[in-house]
């Protein structure tokens, strides 16, 4: 089971949480909302759970809890500009579909 | 496909429920546009990666508008449809243009209310619907950068901007179909950019020096309040004028002569800008001019550049009076606007303040973001613990009392949103109509004051003078904008207005208005205490008059009777005196001289509703 980043997900992570000023990394996970039965979570994390698995990037961690890791495994945490905009996207092998929009999706 | 942003803890949100909201900094020389991504303030920038879009908006034959850098590039071949620095004539009347007179290159008309409009080849423009074009593209930016329809945004304006000011910046807003959540105080969301607004008090001053505007605000902040204290500038000093001042020098040092054509005098302040950009990061730059070169160097831009600096300190140190304070009371500087990158500015305005500036954050950029994270607060991306910034009215707000005084209902200073009310009545037997005049300002006198709207209350019930109860309800929304009532409580006759503020002020009465009232204070008290007196000698000597008109004869001998009408007489000539003791005097004789005949009238009426009635009726419980 694994997770990974981007070189320039890495670097705008890096990024907010200096501009934040605190955290020990950012948080990846699942919930069941949407308009397509799951959603993605992208938070900063301030304390680890115990329960929680923890991947070491560059300067700060990736952390996930046991039952989202099940739907992310294999998930690329990538970065993307689409002209003017910009963001965080979720690169997910196991996703079989999802709603037009993107924020939420199925397996 | 959406892209995703990084939430705060337990924050994320539900699927198509994040909020867009965005800051916009709207100005005079440039407008920007930030919001808050992954809990970051970021400017949002065009597809040239500028942050900056130059309040520029030209109008061009074929109905197109051209917004930006293009329309500055355009503006010196197409003077009259290309419009700059709108920002000036925001809420200003057709009278404040024309003192502006000459530095208007456009062909300007009145419209209705006095508004200025200005003619271009797509028609009379008003400086609302110009403001509108700026914020349109901006909403265009901000919508393609985040990728849908926005739900709110907060606008930055100056701190010393009035209700109609303030009003001509929503209605553009409105035009250009944006969503206003709050206006804030430039200097204020400064403050907020660099989290000042998280400490539990200081007194923050910001030093606002732009491409054409200087502003100087000193703001105190306490519990999340932020109260603007005093604000003083310069709105025709800027980079600008730093830039012409090498431009001149430039010119002697050529040799170049007085008749230089418009072409060539835009490339000397290209130059001239050049080299002052140079400057900031080395200490000398080679000037070259057709066959002129020569070494600028950091030392000869300060002789340049020194004098105007100097008056920004003056007005800084103006300022400080004016909010009744010391340098050493100053917890904080921040520096605003390009021209603050200069090193002798900054060195300036630390040695001034005597205290280290916060500069890192980019000073172009930094009214944007501070507005970027108000907005997010605003539009409830936030949880509610967030603290939400109040900002304060500027200029008491009161409304027009007998004798020409200001009663005021709310104080300058005091937060908003808020709503005060206050009870008022008739002035004259059986008055029905009641005028209500509506003024902003800190004088005594209405004459002194601002007159923001007028309206009637009708159809009060006839009574007594003094019997009505009129309940006169001030609201100011969280905008600072404002709203009145009046309501007779009895009839509960009812009449509001929503101040569309009387366009028309000059500029020089924004400025001074709370200076003035510093320094006429003690002027205006004595003058309050002169009409005071005038319209209680006109109110006793309507009484009296009235009551001797019904049974004066009756009642007093003609001895007294004669008495007392010489003694309404001698009032009636006093009372437009000026000396205010003098008619309190006569006032207090009328009256001693009349308490007999009060009190005759008050037994004559007893016994007029005793008359006939049994002792039986009267019911002892």
């Amino acid at each position: 089971m694994a997770l990974s980043m981007s070189p320039s997900a890495i670097h705008h992570v890096q990024r907010h949480l200096q501009s934040r000023g605190k955290g020990v990394g950012i948080r990846l996970g699942v919930k069941t909302t949407g308009c397509s039965g799951l959603s993605y979570v992208l938070e900063f994390v301030d304390t680890i759970a115990p329960e929680d698995e923890v991947f070491a990037q560059e300067g700060f961690s990736l952390i996930v809890d046991p039952k989202s890791l099940v739907y992310l495994d294999g998930t690329e945490l990538g970065f993307v500009k689409e002209g003017l905009n910009e963001g965080f996207q979720f690169n997910n092998p196991n996703v079989k579909n999802e709603c037009g929009c993107g924020e939420s999706f199925h397996i | 496909m959406a892209l995703l942003q990084i939430s705060e803890p337990g924050q994320s949100p539900a699927p198509h429920t994040r909020k867009l909201a965005v800051g916009i900094d709207l100005g005079t020389t440039n407008s920007l546009v930030a919001t808050l991504r992954s809990g970051t303030a970021e400017t949002l920038n065009d597809a040239a990666d500028s942050a900056l879009l130059p309040s520029v908006v030209q109008y061009a034959g074929d109905g197109g508008v051209v917004v930006g850098d293009q329309a500055k590039l355009n503006a010196a071949g197409d003077p009259l449809n290309t419009i700059s620095s709108v920002k000036r004539l925001m809420g200003r009347g057709i009278g404040d243009i024309k003192s502006l007179g000459s530095q208007l290159p456009y062909s300007i008309s009145a419209g209705d209310n006095g508004v200025p409009l200005i003619n271009t080849c797509a028609g009379a423009k008003s400086a609302v619907e110009i403001s509108a074009e700026i914020l349109r593209v901006l909403a265009q930016r901000a919508q393609a950068a985040l990728g849908g329809k926005l739900e709110g945004c907060v606008i930055t304006v100056p701190a010393y901007f009035d209700d109609a000011q303030r009003q001509a910046t929503k209605d553009a807003a409105r035009l250009a179909d944006l969503n206003v959540l709050r206006l804030l105080n430039e200097p204020t969301a400064a403050a907020v950019a660099y989290g000042l607004d998280r400490a539990e008090e200081g007194v923050i001053a910001v030093y606002d020096l732009g491409g054409g505007t200087f502003d100087i605000s000193i703001l105190h902040l306490s519990r999340g309040v932020f109260e603007v204290l005093a604000t003083g500038g310069d709105s025709a000093l800027g980079g600008d004028d730093f830039d012409h001042a090498i431009a001149n020098w430039l010119i002697q040092a050529a040799n170049l002569g007085e008749d230089l054509t418009p072409q060539i005098q835009r490339q000397l302040l290209d130059m001239a800008r050049a080299s002052k950009e140079a400057l900031t990061l080395q200490d000398s730059v080679l000037v070259q001019f057709g066959n002129f070169s020569a070494e600028l160097t950091r030392a000869q831009l300060e002789t340049l550049i020194d004098p105007l600096i100097e008056k920004t300190l003056h007005a800084c140190k103006r300022t400080l009076r004016d909010a009744g304070l010391k340098t050493a009371s100053i917890d904080n500087v921040i520096l605003v606007g390009g021209s603050t990158r200069m090193p002798r500015v900054r060195h300036k305005v630390q040695e001034l303040f005597n205290r280290e500036p916060l500069v890192n954050i980019d000073p172009d950029k930094v009214v944007a973001l501070g507005a970027a994270i108000q907005a997010d607060i605003l539009v409830g991306n936030k949880s509610s613990d967030s603290l939400l910034l109040l900002d304060v009215i500027p200029l008491s707000l009161g409304l027009e009392t007998m004798g020409g005084l200001v009663e005021k209902i709310i104080d300058r200073n005091t937060t908003i949103p808020v709503a005060k009310a206050q009870e008022f009545t008739t002035f004259k037997d059986g008055q029905t109509a009641m005028a209500l005049h509506v003024v902003q300002g800190e004088r005594d006198l209405v004459k002194d004051c601002r007159s923001l709207a007028r309206f009637e209350l009708r159809n009060i019930p006839p009574m007594v003078a003094g019997a009505a109860h009129i309940r006169v309800t001030f609201q100011v929304d969280a905008d600072g904008l404002l709203s009145v009532s009046a309501q007779e409580e009895s009839s509960g006759v009812r009449s509001t207005i929503v101040v569309k503020p009387s366009y028309g002020l000059d500029d020089s009465t924004i400025t001074n208005m709370l200076l003035d009232s510093f320094a006429n204070a003690k002027m205006d008290t004595q003058e309050r205490a002169l009409r005071e007196q005038q319209v209680e000698a006109e109110r006793v000597i309507e009484a009296l008059a009235n009551a001797l008109e019904q049974d004066g004869e009756q009642l007093l001998s003609p001895g007294e009777f004669a008495a007392l009408n010489q003694g309404l007489q001698q009032l009636r000539e006093m009372h437009n005196g000026t000396d205010s003791e003098a008619i309190k005097l006569a006032i207090e004789q009328l009256a001693a001289l009349s308490e007999n005949f009060a009190a005759q009238r008050m037994n004559a009426a007893i016994g007029k509703a005793l008359a006939g009635q049994s002792l039986s009726d009267f019911d002892p419980s």
